[in-house]
């Protein structure tokens, strides 16, 4: 074990102890106190677009976040995996208040204005897709659903996170009506978090590939 | 409040700038000025609330100064805007620089409260003050061939923070252009000033134009140059994105831009539940200007 190891385990014992449940607790107070300083007036003269923007960003924040996990305990031996599922829930809800803002106070409810940009708007179409595809990896967020499909197939439909992460990096670079390096170094973590699992996931398409071109 | 412009209305009805002063000194005088009953209050149907002078000049786009809103009112402080020249050249009589003080002269600055209808769907009421652009071109003499009017904002580097480095996104300086009827038109002014006070830096001191039925990006800020040409002018937003920003940019709820609907806009100022309004047809301005576009075809030329 090099140094970082050292004191990644080290850590690691000490966070044993800390249950997750004020992880929860923690992570709805920024939401919370949004919520508060809209309607006090905290949020300049553009609410709804501070809002919704900082929902985003957080969401997308957080995606990243739950992406560090597996390499922090690869390459620091830091062991934060108890907290990777309430750093994707998390992320879930910051990513439902984000669409309930826009829906709500943003656009208000004009059905045939949100049909159109979900369906015409690129942007949009790549952030619902995050969205609609965020749904089944929390409805078998419960440890039930591990038992019952199985760690493997849980496991791979939960890649899903990778595609969640990259549409969330683009949705939030396509917005933006010029490049911008905050939104490109959204993407940059997005694809540098995700590259690291490519040799695995290749791997992994390999070993089945050689699999069906064994005979017998 | 306020009365809108509206185009039945003659010079006479123009906000006097008398008024206007008054209405400061009733700002700052409060229930005395309010109690000696010397303000009048012009009143009609649909009038237009303006913004606060306080909206106005915190939320900006200004990519000068960076590409965030509260950007502008951060660093525009750093612009010098006194000595300021305006070049005038191109297909005019009396090409050349010309002081700003010198370029304003005599013309009455007047008060125009427009609606402002940005290209992102939100929208402001601005009580400017200025003078119609016809004024000013009038006084330089436009020549027969020229069609079209093209604008330059200041590049500046070392005053503007957007314009250097790696924050700078955008080929300077910022072009913006009008065809010539257009920049003739009544409702088009430059406007040198906002609720009486000079113009603030984020909002394009010490003199911008303002073209109320155009999305905001057409009405340039902090204006250095002002060419008479036969051609369409490039434009900015329109040289980064030509499928998304045209020369024409009028405001058009059945145009959409490709990656939002224009179709309605948010109203700036009402707070976190402020009820969502239905874009007008050209801003609502579309009886003063909608005969300058008679037989185009909106959607090729927007």
């Amino acid at each position: 074990m090099n140094r970082v190891q050292v004191i990644g385990h080290r850590i690691s014992g000490g966070v044993r102890k800390v249950p997750t449940w004020p992880v929860y607790l923690l992570g709805l107070l920024p939401p919370a106190w949004l919520l508060y300083e809209g309607i006090t007036g905290g949020l300049g003269v553009d609410p709804v677009k501070v809002m919704e923007h900082q929902l985003g960003i957080w969401a997308l924040q957080l995606l990243l976040a739950g992406l560090c996990i597996t390499p922090l305990m690869r390459f620091a031996r830091l062991n934060l995996l108890k907290f990777r599922r309430a750093v994707g829930l998390l992320a879930f809800l910051y990513i439902l208040f984000h669409l309930v803002v826009w829906l709500v106070l943003d656009i208000q409810l004009r059905w045939g204005e949100i049909w159109a940009d979900i369906v015409k708007r690129p942007y949009i179409t790549v952030g619902m897709a995050a969205f609609v595809l965020a749904i089944p990896l929390v409805a078998t967020s419960w440890n039930g659903a591990v038992r019952r499909l199985g760690a493997a197939t849980w496991g791979k439909l939960h890649q899903l996170t990778y595609v969640i992460v990259l549409l969330g990096a683009v949705h939030f670079i396509m917005q933006e009506k010029v490049w911008t390096i905050e939104s490109l170094l959204y993407l940059g973590l997005g694809i540098g978090l995700v590259g690291l699992r490519l040799p695995k996931l290749v791997g992994r398409l390999r070993a089945r590939s050689d699999q069906k071109l064994t005979p017998g | 409040m306020f009365k809108p412009f509206t185009p039945d209305l003659t010079a006479a009805d123009v906000t006097p700038q008398s008024m206007w002063l008054n209405r400061r000194q009733l700002l700052a005088g409060g229930a005395a000025a309010l109690a000696t009953g010397s303000i009048a209050q012009p009143t009609r149907a649909g009038t237009l609330t303006p913004n606060t002078l306080e909206e106005i000049t915190s939320y900006n786009n200004f990519y000068e100064f960076g590409t965030g809103k509260s950007d502008p009112a951060k660093y525009a402080h750093m612009l010098t805007t006194s000595p300021w020249e305006i070049k005038i050249d191109g297909m005019v009589d009396n090409p050349g620089t010309y002081p700003l003080q010198e370029l304003i002269g005599d013309l009455d600055i007047e008060e125009r409260i427009y609606r402002f209808r940005c290209v992102e769907a939100w929208s402001m009421v601005i009580p400017w003050n200025g003078f119609e652009l016809n004024k000013v071109l009038d006084k330089v003499g436009v020549q027969a061939g020229a069609k079209y009017v093209a604008f330059e904002t200041l590049v500046r580097p070392e005053e503007m923070p957007g314009q250097r480095g790696f924050r700078s996104n955008i080929e300077w300086p910022y072009r913006e252009g009008l065809r010539l009827d257009e920049a003739m038109h009544p409702l088009t002014m430059m406007a040198t000033g906002i609720y009486g006070e000079p113009m603030a830096n984020q909002n394009g001191a010490p003199i911008r134009l303002v073209v109320p039925w155009k999305y905001g990006f057409k009405s340039i800020k902090s204006i250095v140059r002002i060419t008479l040409v036969d051609k369409e002018p490039p434009t900015t937003w329109n040289m980064l994105q030509s499928n998304e920003y045209g020369f024409y940019s009028n405001v058009n709820p059945e145009v959409d831009h490709p990656r939002w609907s224009q179709a309605s806009e948010r109203v700036i100022g009402g707070g976190l539940f402020q009820q969502r309004k239905d874009t007008l047809m050209f801003n609502g301005y579309e009886d003063q200007v909608a005969s300058l576009y008679e037989g185009m075809d909106l959607r090729e030329f927007f």
